[in-house]
């Protein structure tokens, strides 16, 4: 599903942020990736959807070649991605409803197709009875779901996660992390960077551990291992 | 494209005009001046060449036939240079009709041409003129050395000079062109790039979500083709009515008429094909930045 085989990854600028990285995710998994801030965990999730390149080395997702995917087939990669970032990325503009949907526009989906595809994501993150409402009107974890919910609209085989519980309170994290773990249990692979000691070390899963540009660590039911 | 999806993008590109009304209105009336100032230009220029034009028609050259030759040489003469690619006319005039013209154009004082009648001083020679008058030059060279050809004469100095004089105009009139297009180019990328980058969140998720670069591409592609279009309005309709009403009063001077108020039509189909196509180019130009995640 996800392989990297002796990736690197050196900034024009000349910072080294990955130095022979190999992984294997298979499908279904459930993976964190810490380390502490710096040591290459963005630029690592950031290859998975050709955010960035590598610098040398493979790297396949989904069956992808991703350092030759060529400019113009990016998209296709990243509508089999869903990507969810700790500011959410909303459009303050937009109602939860439009904002979910336009993840189906623009890839030219039949409006029929959007509104039954949108309304569905809406119940299964819980916020079926907020399809109307703007952004700035909900609570932060609130907006996260509905993040969730425009990664999920596709029907992604992966979900890539860049620290989602970083701007949400205890509870709040807790409750996003359990709607994780339900679209994991249906089958879909989730990658997350997450700096959340307490969630690693309860929520056991493969834990991927990055210092310095490489993988120190990979356990299977892991721990976080650093202290906050 | 899917007919639907065309809807959407006209759809977000007016959107996007509405929304960012005060830099739309400031890109429309930067449009709006280097169209104005290109429209008249335009006109200028066209009337500039029309008259050098005409002054290059008249540019011809005397060829002036040997004494020796006889009258089935003059015939022979005519029908090689009749042959000749490069010329566009050839019209004979006999030492005879020569002297008649010279007669008239003395009028009064003819009498001095008297008694000359019998002992004709003038040689035959015919009068050609170019198809392409700047070439002239050239032509002369070669019509010197047929036989039976005595001198070639076309003003050489006033010429070259006239030549020199049209194609410094021109070339100035093209440079000068080109300079207001960049300068419409320029405005309309910079301001359509204000507001794009108002928008780049929008696009940033757009591409995170799958979306093809031309998918986010066409509402700024219509947004800057409606800025260009409107910004062709005022200046088409300020020519029209201005040239019209200039054509009125003024219809020419001496005796070079100006061009047709037809002209104008050209004129506006020029400037609104500009102003849509440097507003589409310029909004292509500015979003390509924002397109690289």
């Amino acid at each position: 599903m996800i392989e990297m085989h002796d990736v690197w990854k050196t900034y024009p600028n000349g910072a080294v942020a990955l130095q022979g990285v190999s992984i294997r995710i298979d499908k279904g998994e459930f993976v964190y990736v810490v380390g502490p801030s710096g040591a290459g965990k963005s630029t690592f999730i950031k290859l998975m959807y050709r955010e960035e390149r590598p610098s040398k080395g493979s790297i396949f997702v989904n069956g992808f070649n991703i350092e030759r995917l060529k400019e113009r087939k990016i998209p296709l990669l990243r509508r089999q991605i869903g990507v969810v970032f700790q500011d959410f990325k909303l459009l303050p503009n937009k109602t939860v409803k439009e904002n979910v949907a336009f993840a189906l526009e623009v890839i030219e989906a039949s409006p029929k197709k959007i509104k039954s595809r949108v309304a569905e994501v809406l119940e299964l993150v819980g916020l079926g009875d907020k399809a109307n409402a703007l952004p700035n009107e909900l609570s932060g974890g609130q907006q996260q779901r509905v993040s969730i919910a425009r990664a999920l609209i596709n029907n992604p085989s992966v979900i890539i996660a860049d620290e989602p519980t970083g701007n949400l309170d205890p509870d709040t994290s807790w409750d996003i992390m359990r709607l994780f773990e339900e679209i994991n249990n249906r089958g879909t692979t989730i990658v997350m960077a997450t700096h959340n000691k307490e969630i690693v070390n309860t929520l056991k899963k493969r834990v991927l551990a990055v210092e310095g540009g490489q993988i120190v660590r990979d356990q299977k039911r892991g721990v976080y291992g650093y202290e906050n | 494209m899917k007919i639907r999806t065309i809807g959407r993008h006209g759809r977000e590109g007016l959107r996007n005009l509405n929304r960012n009304g005060w830099m739309t209105f400031a890109s429309v009336s930067a449009v709006t001046v280097t169209l104005l100032l290109l429209g008249v230009f335009l006109i200028l220029a066209y009337n500039v060449q029309l008259f050098s034009q005409q002054l290059e028609s008249q540019v011809e050259m005397n060829v002036y036939v040997k004494e020796s030759a006889t009258r089935a040489d003059v015939l022979e003469l005519e029908r090689q240079l009749k042959s000749l690619p490069e010329l566009a006319s050839v019209t004979y005039v006999s030492k005879e009709t020569g002297l008649d013209q010279l007669r008239d154009k003395l009028a009064e004082n003819a009498n001095l041409l008297e008694g000359l009648d019998q002992e004709n001083p003038l040689p035959d020679k015919f009068i050609l003129k170019a198809k392409d008058p700047q070439t002239i030059a050239a032509v002369a060279q070669k019509v010197q050395t047929l036989p039976l050809v005595d001198k070639v004469n076309y003003g050489k100095e006033t010429v070259e000079k006239m030549f020199k004089g049209i194609n410094i105009v021109r070339n100035a009139g093209g440079v000068f062109v080109v300079g207001l297009c960049f300068t419409a180019l320029f405005l309309i990328s910079n301001t359509i790039k204000v507001t794009i980058f108002a928008r780049r969140r929008e696009i940033e998720i757009m591409k995170l979500v799958g979306a093809t670069n031309w998918f986010i591409r066409w509402p700024f592609l219509i947004e800057g083709l409606l800025i260009g279009v409107f910004g062709a309005l005022v200046p088409t309709a300020l020519i029209s009515f201005g040239y019209q009403y200039v054509l009125s009063n003024y219809p020419g001077f001496m005796y070079f008429t100006f061009a047709p108020a037809s002209l104008v039509y050209s004129v506006a189909a020029i400037l609104v094909s500009i102003g849509a196509l440097i507003g589409m180019i310029g909004s292509v130009m500015s979003i390509s930045r924002f397109l690289r995640i």
